[in-house]
């Protein structure tokens, strides 16, 4: 009796997943063929990878929302497996490879069993992300001339990135007809990856830009095909090929260098990544989920690991845990594992119903997208963020990606590790507080007594090198409580732990819990950035930074002093309450500027930085909002335009609540909310009336307060004014009631 | 359950800067707990070292009736040790230096010896000062063992007799105990509710044992419990470094072997890193 409600629950939860698994699968296809062929592999190895994770990880695993599949950090270290142990010959190379594989997913489940999730803690961050763009840089060198349609471009990632200039002066200097459409359809796609985020469509963007992308590349395949009689226009190097039988053309794992150092080389970089890779998605994914669950890490390696036996097997790539994919599914309203199971299932009816027209996918096409991919892991945005963290984090950044590229990627990885050991070193300006401290315990936590709040102390230092064991404290508190973490007694703390507390602030304040940091007052940092290294010892006073304000910001600032409002145009990181809506659910917020609040505290106008999804399919946005404190208690509601995609989710389970006595209302309006009962006495025919004679903005109340939206873009001063003046009589309304 | 009391108190001295700070401290705490000093100095005696010395405890302001001032020559350890056994001192007092390196953590400092080997108790001062220093707060080990009665017991002697107004219990459980791994949120309540289980039967404990305690040690002293998990002897001195305690009072440790000395354990972590002035409470001799 126990179960059954849970089980109920899945059941009616299931149309949701089933549809967010299908629109992941969209993405998951061009992304499973194109990382399979940017690795050297036979494109319908990222298809059986994405397919055996899909349904082992969703039986087997520990996390709720993740998508697992072949992953793009991968592709270097699996093409140069493939390319170093096939000598020559790549089909040799992949099967040694698929034994490699199939190893790797052995370790993975023994580091699961074994716990060593927490091992992945011992990487700074800013090494990591040096690691990820050095991966971004060799897919993006070696994809750029495949968009292009130069299929035989050999060489390691610097010698194709020095050849992009001669890819593009051979397309300019001598056009033949095939590379001019191939070309064409590699940069008309990569322009659309790079615009489809400007595109707010909700019919639009419910399929995943890539699957935009093979869909129209399949379309002018068929038009040559078709209607211009010329089959075969590209040559077949720069189409996809797919085993005509699938059982029958299974290829045989090869263990036959099983005792090679390279092969043992290569198994353990694969690992090292896939790990990686995985553990770093499953926590992004986590601060995703609309229900605040925590995935079980080791629980997830073990499954991960199985996969990617089983995928190993069978031909396929490394099974690892993907962020882009994981994140469509966060948005398309998947909430359990099955949605996992469910993409899976769509790519083998996709497989096996449209074999065909998935062979007529240009290469160039799905270059363009894994182009796109590499660009996105190695933008030069990172660079700067990391930069205004500090200049020594650039440095760690750009070693470990200068690392990577010349050697390998194990290589890059463990100098980037020395490179920031060195930097803290040269920081501290002696290694002593590190040598000696290094094995030491040096956290204390305890719940206190009197308060009840958990109290953590942390002494000596605190960096990448003993995270784990903070960590490990902070893991224990339950995020719903109030936490105190204390770093007087630490003389140094680094980007690394910095960039953590802040996960683990955002989880609290998600979890309603309190995380506060303490005793960095007097630790000096050398930027302004909240993750900067913190320094006991004073060193030099930072650097004054003069904005000059925008023309929007000094109209801003003209309405404050017509309002007599205060305007505060600096971003603050303080959005502790935002996050409380349910709009902000599965978007993430970055920061908010140009503040402009009321005397009383009551009006708070202000433009919000946040962002919806991750990585590929990450769309930054720009929003203003209003938010004001209503003078009575509400019910919990959101209110929104009724459009195309409110009616899907509509299918898919949210109930809108109509109002028979207002059509007029109940056709424009989306309205939701639990306690249906007191929403419908809330909305009085008054209330109603307002709502259809002014201009609709999304609207939401969290009990006492109000969020406002009208576009999912900044309001001009004209849009803001028409805000004030609809909230001052939305207002005027409630306070009547 | 024998008495602790600090009737003869031994003092190691040699001449070095502290040397005035570590008689004052000496002659305050004789005072305070009414008993007689030794002065043991491992070195020669020339009539300088003596008159000097001397001048030196009668510059202090507080005097004690019985001093005895004892010149002995050998290792510095083995004569503090010899001394101690043959006085049948109840308490030896070493200042120690704040901050120690890794390396003579394993060759072993002359203090860190003497506390390890020493048969009664131990005060080790990390601060002696010529002014007097107020003791306010003591934090007092609590976790389960057969000595920790006499060493709660010691405690609220030495809270009496420094003026000490607070004293916290701590009651240092080991992770191990609660034998659930956090992995997720499942796991994360099951191990909260069995962390709060073992909170309350540790505190029950403690506080059976502070009831027993004669009304007249216990009375006007403002004392609280507080559990902590985490690894036994490291976490109570991180603890007494965060609340600013003047003075932790601890276990001595039973047979200690080599290898204990390699993992370093319990009290090994607070001499490794002295949080405070430190009293190692060894019940064994006073019997």
């Amino acid at each position: 009796m126990i179960k059954a409600a849970p089980f109920k629950k899945f059941l009616g939860g299931l149309p949701k997943n089933v549809f967010s698994g299908f629109v992941v699968s969209l993405i998951a296809l061009p992304l499973g063929l194109g990382l399979a062929i940017a690795s050297e592999a036979p494109p319908i190895a990222g298809i059986i990878a994405a397919i055996a994770g899909g349904i082992v990880v969703s039986v087997l695993g520990g996390s709720h929302l993740t998508i697992t599949g072949p992953g793009n950090g991968l592709v270097i270290v699996v093409l140069s497996s493939i390319v170093g142990m096939g000598g020559g010959d790549l089909y040799q190379g992949y099967l040694y490879t698929l034994a490699a594989i199939m190893l790797s997913g052995l370790l993975l489940f023994i580091f699961g069993v074994f716990r060593l999730g927490a091992l992945s803690e011992f990487f700074p961050t800013t090494a990591l992300q040096g690691m990820l763009a050095a991966i971004g840089v060799g897919i993006l060198a070696k994809q750029f001339h495949v968009m292009l349609g130069f299929t035989e471009v050999k060489g390691n990632t610097i010698d194709q990135l020095i050849l992009i200039p001669s890819s593009i002066k051979n397309l300019l200097s001598n056009p033949s007809s095939d590379i001019i459409l191939a070309s064409a359809i590699g940069i008309l796609s990569l322009i659309f990856l790079f615009l489809y985020a400007r595109i707010r469509n909700s019919i639009f963007q419910l399929i995943p830009a890539p699957m935009w992308v093979v869909i129209a590349s399949i379309g002018v395949m068929y038009y040559y095909d078709l209607i211009l009689k010329t089959p075969e226009v590209l040559g077949t190097n720069l189409m996809i090929t797919l085993p005509d039988n699938l059982l029958a053309s299974l290829p045989s794992p090869d263990f036959g260098k099983i005792l090679d150092s390279d092969f043992m080389g290569y198994t353990l970089s694969i690992t090292l990544v896939a790990v990686i890779e995985s553990l770093l998605s499953i926590k992004a994914v986590d601060k995703l989920d609309p229900l605040k669950r925590r995935s079980n890490i080791n629980k997830d390696l073990r499954a991960l690991g199985i996969a990617t036996g089983i995928s190993g097997f069978f031909g396929g790539l490394n099974v690892v845990t993907v962020i882009a994919r994981s994140s469509v599914n966060v948005n398309n309203g998947g909430n359990n594992r099955s949605a996992n199971f469910f993409h899976a299932a769509f790519l083998v009816v996709f497989i096996l119903l449209f074999a065909k027209q998935i062979q007529k996918i240009p290469m160039p096409a799905l270059a363009a997208i894994l182009v796109y991919t590499g660009y996105r892991l190695a933008t030069p945005e990172n660079l700067f963020r990391i930069y205004k963290v500090g200049k020594e984090q650039a440095i760690i950044f750009l070693t470990t990606l200068i690392a990577t590229l010349m050697t390998s990627l194990t290589t890059g990885i463990l100098l980037g590790i020395l490179a920031t050991l060195l930097v803290h070193i040269v920081l501290n300006k002696s290694g002593v507080l590190f040598s000696r401290n290094w094995l030491k315990p040096n956290v204390l936590m305890y719940l206190e007594e009197e308060t009840g709040n958990y109290y953590v102390s942390v002494k000596n230092f605190c960096s990448f090198l003993n995270f784990f064991k903070l960590k490990a404290k902070l893991d224990e508190i339950p995020p719903n409580a109030h936490a105190i973490v204390d770093f007087s007694l630490c003389e140094f703390v680094d980007h690394t732990v910095m960039e953590g507390l802040n996960d683990y602030s955002r989880s609290f304040s998600r979890q309603n819990g309190f995380f506060e940091i303490i005793g960095l007052d007097v630790h000096e940092a050398k930027t302004e950035h909240p993750f900067a290294i913190r320094k006991s010892l004073p060193e030099s006073s930072f650097l004054n930074f003069q904005i000059s304000l925008t023309k929007r910001q000094k109209l801003l600032q003209k309405l404050s002093t017509i309002l007599d409002w205060n305007y505060l145009p600096d971003p603050i990181s303080n959005y502790d309450d935002l996050e409380r809506f349910f709009y902000f659910k599965t978007k993430w917020i970055n920061y908010r500027y140009n503040n402009l609040e009321s005397k009383n505290k009551e009006f708070l106008l202000f433009d919000l930085s946040y962002s919806e999804g991750a990585f590929i399919a990450k769309e930054d946005l720009r929003s203003t909002f209003l938010q004001i404190k209503t003078p009575n208690k509400m019910p919990i509601f959101t209110l929104d335009k009724e459009n195309f995609m409110t009616n899907i989710f509509q299918l898919s389970g949210l109930q809108d609540i109509d109002f028979k006595k207002h059509p007029d209302f109940s056709r424009r309006f989306y309205l939701r909310g639990e306690d249906i009962k007191a929403i419908r006495s809330f909305f009085t025919d008054e209330l109603i009336y307002f709502f259809e004679s002014h201009p609709t903005y999304y609207l939401e109340s969290n009990g006492d307060s109000l969020l406002i939206r009208s576009k999912e873009r900044l309001a001009s001063i004209q849009e803001i004014k028409q805000m004030l003046a609809f909230a001052e009589e939305l207002l005027k309304i409630l306070e009547n009631k | 359950m024998s008495l602790i009391a600090f009737k003869k108190i031994l003092v190691g001295f040699a001449f070095s800067p502290n040397l005035k700070a570590n008689v004052f401290e000496s002659l305050r705490m004789a005072h305070f707990f009414g008993g007689e000093l030794i002065f043991v100095h491992a070195g020669s005696k020339t009539p300088e070292k003596e008159t000097r010395f001397k001048e030196i405890v009668a510059s202090s302001p507080v005097q004690s009736e019985k001093i005895m001032i004892e010149w002995r020559v050998g290792s510095p350890v083995n004569t503090l040790l010899q001394a101690s056994q043959e006085f049948d001192v109840d308490l030896i007092l070493l200042g120690a230096l704040k901050r120690e390196n890794v390396l003579k953590f394993y060759l072993g400092s002359i203090a860190r010896k003497i506390t390890r080997k020493a048969k009664c108790s131990v005060l080790l001062l990390i601060n002696p000062s010529v002014e007097r220093r107020p003791c306010q707060h003591i934090v007092v080990n609590g976790f389960d063992s057969p000595q920790t009665k006499d060493t709660i017991r010691a405690s609220f002697m030495v809270a009496k007799a420094l003026g000490s107004k607070k004293i916290s219990l701590v009651e240092e459980i080991s992770r191990s105990k609660v034998a659930v791994a956090v992995d997720d949120d499942r796991s994360l309540r099951r191990a909260t509710l069995k962390k709060e289980k073992l909170r309350r039967q540790e505190h029950t404990r403690v506080k059976d044992v502070v009831k027993k305690l004669p009304a007249e040690l216990t009375s006007d002293i403002n004392w609280i419990t507080q559990s902590i998990f985490g690894r036994r002897g490291y976490s109570i001195g991180h603890y007494a470094k965060v609340v600013r305690a003047d003075l932790l009072v601890m276990n001595a440790q039973e047979n200690l072997s080599f290898v204990d000395r390699l993992i370093t354990r319990d009290i090994e972590h607070i001499l490794a890193e002295l949080p405070t002035d430190v009293l190692i409470i060894n019940s064994k001799g006073d019997d």
